[in-house]
Parts: structure tokens; C-alpha cells; sequence
């Protein structure tokens, strides 16, 4: 007698890659719109990101109604947070550590029945300096000076090691993660990254999103890609 | 009202069927320290009057902001306001995971007086002592609302809860009329004069003073101290042009000036007509 295995599955993978870099007063967010199912594309104009708060901007991609879920349950819960603890002593909103570690717990909650979902999270610190989180789908974070997911990643990763040349976070003294790079500089880089890897992977592709975080606010950019 | 054999627990009826812990709960928002709301077509804007203990303590907070189209002010337990604060904020943030879209404040206070109703009927409850003044935006304009501990609701065009509310309510009842078409400034000015109507000789002065203002476009906000002193002097440098009669207060039996506790003597009620009918 085999083991029966399931013929259904809970999840679906959407495809789809984020990318994130942060710099000494800014933080760029990426993430492409395809939004698709095995060789189908579902939509071509699907945003993957979310502004959580006054300074956080999160990217997730995997599959996205569990991506949908988590953005409104960490919605809700941070407004609970800011209500219960902030409003109370401060008068401001969650900062973007605050909200990774939030983001963390949220996913871990869900241990035994994860969301399927892949996030970078990007904003600014308490001190305005660039910041990016970089998560599995069970919550396990780390600050870095950039990251990719999805399913470009694997193109996007090296690449980016290879022009921003992160120090390692295991080195004493810790090293600066940000970038030197200027802000302008760094959207540059995006896009190169999400060109090629739309080149070669045929979940990315149809328009790139960037988010950009600084010191006077937020705004967003879009590029065309390729649509094959 | 007097201490009788009725009162002694809230599931108790008196022969004349009155419920006289709920009436005594609202004599505690009598002794609060004054709220007033005011709403025209667009705007709502709640004031109260800062209380503090004492020189050296900070004054409490009677105004909280609920959700972004909805704030209230509270006068009576500051402590049961902020529980039903914080019921209210709950409420808002679950309907609008559930509908994407703001919760309606009519169905908002519904809710409350419906909480609030459950503590009038059950042996090991108490009513809440604290009258709410909700003040919110939503697809059908600008509402005003008082919540008692009854459990009873009202829209308002303009009310004033806590002590001294008499004096705003005369100044309220004169200019109510023009408020549904007022400007959000006018609206503003008249809050504030209604508000110094309780200080009664005390200076308004915007540390005495807590000023908030939700409207079209407007997020529920209170005004910075700089903004409500400007107001202040705007409308005191121009010669106090509040109405001529500030001085009737009609039916006032005021016992002391300056104490905060000083209960606010109503117009005579009848003794057989319990107060939350009115």
C-alpha cells in the first residue's frame, strides 16, 4: 500500500520577482507586474507592492492571494500596534525595524500552514538611513543592503553581488550595508537587473514598479518590459 | 435624586421604573469636564475643556481620534472613555479588513449603545460612566452623536456634555441654525466661543483648551496649540463679537467657580420622569 499524496494543493506559485536596495538616505524598491499560473499569464498589470506605513514599503512575490492576505492582516495589525502602544507615548508611526520584526512574527504565526509569499521589505530607519529586510515565507529576517525573491532572483542575486559588493554581516566591526551609490544611480541598477533577468526568465517581464523612499517622500516609476 | 432601596444593583427596577444605577452613571458625565461637538454639511468639530488634578500633573485626554473619518470626546470616567476608545478603533480596523471601506459612524455608535446597553442589563456589570460625543465623516456627510451610558443614542446638529454644558448648550441652542452651512473657520470660532461659555470668567487660553476638526479631505486631527491660540486671539482682539447676551445662563445654579467637580444643575427635572427619556 503506497502512501496516498494529495491531488490538490493549497498554494499556486504567481511568479514574479521584487528586488530591493538601500542607500545612505533612500531606498529603492522593485518588483515586476506579470502575475501568472504554470505557462499562462494571468495579468500583466498586478502590483506586488504595498506602502505598510509613513516609511516602510514592502514586495512580496510567490502567490499572491496569500500575498493579498498578508498585506491586509499586517495592515490591520499595525494599525492595532500604532493605536495601543504608539499613539499612546509618541506621537508617530511604526518605524520600518518595527515593522520587520512584525512582519516576521506575523509570518511565523502561521507556521504550520505558511503563506506562500516571498518579501522584501524597504523604508527608511529611525535615523533616515536606507533599509532592507529580506525574509522566507516563515518569517526568518535579516538586515541587508539589498536583496532579491522570486523567481528572478537567482539571476538578480549574483549580479547584484557583483556591482554592490555587500560586506558580509558576519564581519566584526560591522561593516555599512547601504550602497554608496547615488539614488539615481541605484534606479539604474534596478532596471538593468530586471531587463536581463526578464531576458531569461520567463516569469518576469510586461513592467517594472519602482518604488523609491527618501527623505521628501515617496514615489513611483515604471519601465516597460519585454512582454514575451 | 436621593439614596433609596432601589439603587443598590442595576438589574433592579424602582416602582416608578426607573433604572437608578444607569441615572446615577449619567450624573458621572455631568461631573466630567466639559465636551462640546458642533457639525455642518462637512465639517465636525469636537472642543473640550483640559482638566488636571492638580498645577503639577498633565491634564487627561478627552479627545482620541478613532479612525481617520472618526474622533470622539468623552466626558465623565476618562478611564471607561479610553476602554471604549479603544472598542471603537477595533470595530473601525476590522470592518475595513473585511470591506475595504470605512465603517459607517451610524453603525459605528449603534454598536456602542448596544455594549453599552448590555451593562444596564446584567447582575455583575456596570454601566459605563462616560458620555462619548462621536464625530465622524462617511458617505452620508457629517454626523454628530451622543452615546449615554443608557445605552440611548442622538444625533446632534450641536451638543455639550460634562459640567457647566448648560452655559455652551444656551449659546449652542441661539446659533445652531447657521452651522449646517457654516465654514469650517466659523464652525472652529463657535466651538471655541460655546467652550469659553463653561469656563465661565476663566481665560480661554489654548492650553486650556483642546481643539479637533474632521471634514471632507480633513483626516481626524486635533489642532496644534499654535493654531487654536491664533483662533483665540483672532476673534478676542476683534472685540469679543460673541453674541450680546453671554452673560444669561439661565437656568445656572453654580456652585463654585473653579472647581471642576461642581456638579452642573440642569433645568429642574421632574422627579417621576427618569432624565434619560428626555
Amino acid at each position: 500500500m503506497t502512501k496516498q499524496q494529495a491531488n490538490w494543493s493549497p498554494y499556486d506559485n504567481n511568479g514574479g520577482t521584487c528586488v530591493a536596495i538601500a542607500g545612505a538616505d533612500y531606498c529603492v524598491i522593485a518588483a515586476d507586474t506579470r502575475m501568472s499560473s504554470g505557462y499562462n499569464i494571468l495579468t500583466r498589470d498586478y502590483s506586488k507592492i504595498i506602502q505598510l506605513a509613513d516609511k516602510s514599503v514592502m514586495a512580496s512575490s510567490g502567490f499572491q492571494a496569500d500575498v493579498r492576505a498578508l498585506q491586509k492582516v499586517l495592515a490591520s495589525r499595525h494599525l492595532v500596534i500604532t493605536w495601543d502602544l504608539i499613539s499612546y507615548y509618541y506621537n508617530k508611526q511604526m518605524s520600518c525595524p518595527a515593522m520587520a520584526q512584525l512582519l516576521s512574527n506575523t509570518l511565523y504565526y502561521k507556521r504550520f500552514f505558511p503563506y506562500y509569499a516571498f518579501n522584501v521589505l524597504g523604508g527608511l530607519d529611525n535615523e533616515g538611513k536606507g533599509c532592507v529586510f529580506t525574509y522566507d515565507a516563515v518569517g526568518s529576517y535579516e538586515r541587508v543592503g539589498y536583496s532579491s525573491q522570486g523567481s528572478g532572483s537567482t539571476l538578480i542575486t549574483p549580479f547584484l553581488d557583483n556591482q554592490l559588493k555587500s560586506p558580509s554581516p558576519l564581519l566584526l566591526p560591522a561593516k555599512d550595508a547601504v550602497t554608496p551609490l547615488s539614488e539615481a544611480e541605484a534606479i539604474d541598477l534596478v532596471k538593468t537587473c530586471f531587463a536581463s533577468a526578464t531576458e531569461r526568465d520567463i516569469y518576469t517581464g510586461d513592467k517594472l514598479e519602482i518604488v523609491v523612499l527618501n527623505a521628501s517622500g515617496i514615489r513611483q516609476e515604471y519601465m516597460e518590459l519585454r512582454k514575451d | 435624586m436621593f439614596r433609596n432601596q432601589y439603587d443598590t444593583d442595576v438589574t433592579t427596577w424602582s416602582p416608578a421604573g426607573r433604572l437608578f444605577q444607569v441615572e446615577y452613571a449619567m450624573e458621572a458625565v455631568k461631573q466630567g469636564s466639559a465636551a462640546i461637538g458642533l457639525r455642518s454639511k462637512s465639517h465636525v468639530v469636537l472642543a473640550c475643556v483640559n482638566k488636571s488634578n492638580s498645577e503639577l500633573s498633565s491634564h487627561q485626554k478627552k479627545i482620541f481620534k478613532v479612525d481617520d473619518h472618526i474622533g470622539v470626546a468623552i466626558s465623565g470616567l476618562t478611564a471607561d472613555g479610553r476602554v471604549l476608545s479603544r472598542y471603537m478603533r477595533n470595530e473601525c480596523i476590522n470592518y475595513f479588513y473585511s470591506y475595504e471601506s470605512q465603517l459607517p459612524v451610524g453603525r459605528l455608535v449603534v454598536q456602542l449603545a448596544d455594549k453599552a446597553q448590555v451593562c444596564t442589563q446584567r447582575s455583575w456589570k456596570r454601566p459605563y460612566g462616560v458620555g462619548l460625543l462621536v464625530g465622524g465623516l462617511d458617505e452620508s456627510g457629517a454626523h454628530l452623536y451622543y452615546n449615554c451610558p443608557s445605552g440611548n443614542y442622538f444625533e446632534y446638529q450641536a451638543f455639550a456634555i460634562g459640567s457647566r454644558s448648560q452655559a455652551a448648550k444656551t449659546y449652542l441652542e441661539r446659533k445652531f441654525e447657521t452651522f449646517m452651512e457654516s465654514s469650517r473657520e466659523n464652525l472652529i470660532k463657535d466651538a471655541l466661543f460655546a467652550l469659553r461659555e463653561t469656563l465661565q470668567g476663566e481665560k480661554l487660553t489654548s492650553s486650556t483648551c483642546t481643539i479637533a476638526v474632521v471634514g471632507v479631505g480633513e483626516a481626524f486631527h486635533m489642532l496644534d496649540q499654535e493654531t487654536v491660540q491664533a483662533l483665540i486671539n483672532e476673534f478676542e482682539i476683534a472685540g469679543e463679537e460673541a453674541p450680546a447676551d453671554e452673560a444669561a445662563a439661565p437656568d445656572q445654579a453654580d456652585d463654585s467657580e473653579s472647581s471642576a467637580t461642581a456638579a452642573d444643575k440642569v433645568t429642574p427635572s421632574d422627579p417621576d420622569v427618569a432624565p434619560m427619556d428626555m
